[in-house]
């Protein structure tokens, strides 16, 4: 089967972007206008966020929207509904991203299958580790052919990233600083360091750098030391207010794609 | 039967460390060195002589003559609302207190519910000379003032938490979001038997003091080291978790957990966990957990701040799973009487969240030669404008 997300980095070494937004925000009902306006307007990969009510690894930008979209009724069921057929319109990777809980209560299984049958290509669940995902996840979702995408952090020694290399299938989310997500504003010494021994260690898989990156110039910074970046919060902020949701995203990416980057 | 953790950090089914890899580190070292602290003898000895010196253990053991009178059967007072700072919080954080200096952590994070744990988190940092801070849901700065104050007068920074339901579960969730950015220099003390592991072992054996003790004093009291009834309250389920370790592999000791139906178990305003709730996962472990049908979690409801959570320890969803403990659960209203009651017939003022424990005795037929003790876990003063406003009511 294809893997949109080999073909991608095959296609794409450097400043690949990935937009992350939450499901059912800010109304229930623009997941797919979203994701159709990034792929439309050159975003390389989307990661779709599933709302929880206590999201501990999210900043303040990323709680509210999440408490918006569940206002709003998201779900992963509504989700799934919503994403069904949009392989018939949108090619790039689509990845969901959110916690354990509302995938467990979902079932683990089903989960996997209709990934698999929407055509998602991965997921990221911040609060399943390592451990646990290789002794009871792995084959599920290797059978739907997800990938599973982990986490690394200043904090990741050398030997665990290299154990995160060998099982990863799609890339490396490397989280920029010690934080939850949101803006930073730039990119400091301590950081650079980090990114420098992630890249010594030449790791076989493509690696993705998020956490702090909020605009064109971060982006770029961050993609010098690795396949690209991930834009979470300053996304979402640029997509709260009155006008129209195509226009808020035109507006947002028309600052990164139509320059320099592509 | 095993009651106790396992080598992967489960208690059956529930526990585990179920974290975002910016912990991971931290609770890695905590899972890697928290035994081999604990059993040191420099460590012993230190956490011995400041339960002994500072917060004034062992805590008495005392007959309630009129209660027993009251209930036809024989039943002690554990009095842990006579520790240092007004409750059993004190052994736990003196232990993490200890454990933090020696791994090298300046700067101490703490949640709070009734703010017990935070006062008394403030109390060892105040004395350990580490900066502390506090965070506490909104609503629970509203409703338990005596005890913000006593914190700031300590030297701690309170944070009010004003996401979600303004609560315990907020504040916890906020401190975990701080420890994820401050990870080098930061130990999160957790109040109760939840978290990852190692957290809800760990904080059970700072507590387990109180059983250890119990069965001392039973045996000068009465000739029985076990009681035929355990009775705790359990929010998180610190204090009940102390109150029956010794007793867990006492098959004959009958353990009895109180939980806060807040308005009523079915009335949608409750914190009844073991009766609401399915497996699910929060704050890093799998356990027992109020929750919508996506998985959402519930905001619970208690009159008592320390009982407002929708979860509780991986090691009483355990105890509950296997029937080793029996769940009971007292209203608002219930607590409330039983509290005024131990008040006017024993002298003794409790916390909110131990009259939740005393209410539990209306609900069980004692034999007259039962011996029953009841983990008075606090004392009512951060609890008096609760209680004045109720017994205005009802005069």
């Amino acid at each position: 089967m294809e893997n949109r997300l080999t073909t991608l980095f095959t296609r794409k070494e450097k400043n690949i972007l990935s937009i992350y937004f939450t499901a059912g925000f800010p109304n229930l009902n623009d997941t797919v206008t979203i994701i159709k306006e990034l792929e439309r307007n050159g975003a390389d990969l989307i990661e779709i966020g599933i709302p929880f009510s206590d999201p501990v690894a999210d900043g303040p930008v990323i709680q509210h929207s999440s408490e918006m979209a569940l206002k709003n009724g998201m779900t992963i069921r509504v989700l799934f509904e919503q994403l069904k057929g949009i392989r018939r319109s949108v090619s790039i990777p689509l990845i969901l991203m959110g916690y354990l809980n509302p995938v467990m209560q979902y079932g683990i299984d089903d989960f996997c299958r209709k990934c698999s049958e929407i055509g998602i290509d991965g997921t990221i669940i911040p609060d399943l580790p390592l451990e646990v995902y290789q002794e009871e996840y792995k084959e599920i979702f290797e059978k739907n052919s997800l990938s599973n995408i982990f986490l690394i952090t200043p904090q990741t020694d050398d030997e665990r990233i290299r154990k995160i290399d060998a099982l990863s299938n799609g890339f490396i989310y490397m989280v920029s600083s010690s934080s939850t997500t949101g803006a930073k504003g730039s990119v400091d010494k301590e950081q650079i360091t980090y990114f420098e021994r992630v890249q010594s260690l030449r790791l076989n898989s493509r690696r993705l750098i998020g956490f702090g990156i909020s605009d064109k110039t971060t982006f770029e910074r961050a993609s010098t030391f690795a396949n690209g970046a991930i834009i979470g919060s300053a996304f979402i902020n640029a997509i709260e207010g009155e006008i129209s949701i195509e226009e808020k995203v035109n507006a947002f990416m028309q600052k990164f794609v139509k320059t320099s980057i592509i | 039967m095993n009651y106790q953790i396992d080598n992967k950090g489960y208690y059956g089914i529930f526990g585990g460390a179920f974290i975002p890899e910016m912990m991971h580190q931290n609770i890695s070292e905590l899972q890697n060195c928290y035994m081999e602290i604990l059993e040191s003898d420099s460590f012993k000895q230190e956490f011995k002589q400041l339960l002994t010196d500072y917060a004034g253990r062992p805590s008495p053991l005392y007959y309630s003559d009129r209660l027993s009178k009251q209930y036809k059967t024989h039943i002690y007072l554990k009095r842990e609302d006579l520790n240092h700072t007004g409750s059993h919080k004190i052994n736990n954080t003196i232990g993490q207190i200890l454990l933090a200096k020696r791994l090298g952590k300046t700067r101490i994070i703490a949640e709070t519910g009734a703010g017990q744990h935070g006062v008394a988190t403030a109390t060892v940092c105040a004395r350990a000379g580490l900066k502390c801070i506090v965070y506490m849901g909104a609503i629970d700065v509203a409703r338990q003032a005596p005890n913000v104050e006593k914190m700031k007068m300590l030297g701690a920074e309170v944070r009010p938490v004003e996401s979600g339901s303004k609560t315990l579960k907020d504040a916890t969730n906020e401190a975990i979001r701080d420890w994820i950015n401050n990870p080098v220099d930061t130990h999160y003390i957790i109040g109760s038997v939840v978290g990852p592991h190692p957290y809800p072992d760990m904080v059970a054996r700072f507590q387990s003091v109180i059983s250890e003790e119990i069965r001392v004093q039973l045996k000068t009291k009465t000739g029985r080291e076990t009681p035929d009834y355990v009775i705790a309250c359990v929010g998180g389920g610190s204090n009940a978790a102390g109150a029956f370790y010794h007793f867990l592999n006492d098959p004959d000791v009958k353990l009895i957990a109180v939980e806060a139906a807040g308005k009523g178990v079915f009335s949608g305003e409750s914190a009844a966990t073991t009766q609401l709730g399915r497996p699910g996962i929060l704050h890093g472990s799998r356990s027992l957990l109020m929750q919508t049908a996506d998985g959402q979690v519930i905001e619970p409801y208690s009159i008592s701040a320390g009982l407002d959570y929708p979860g509780i320890g991986p090691m009483h969803a355990n105890l509950f799973a296997t029937k080793r403990a029996v769940f009971l659960s007292a209203t608002d209203e219930e607590a409330l009487k039983a509290a005024l009651y131990l008040s006017q017939k024993e002298g003794i003022i409790p916390a909110l969240e131990s009259a939740h424990a005393l209410a539990a005795l209306e609900m069980i037929n004692f034999k007259t030669d039962d011996i029953v003790v009841v983990n008075i876990s606090g004392r009512g003063d951060k609890d008096m404008e609760t209680y004045l406003n109720y017994y205005q009511l009802i005069k």
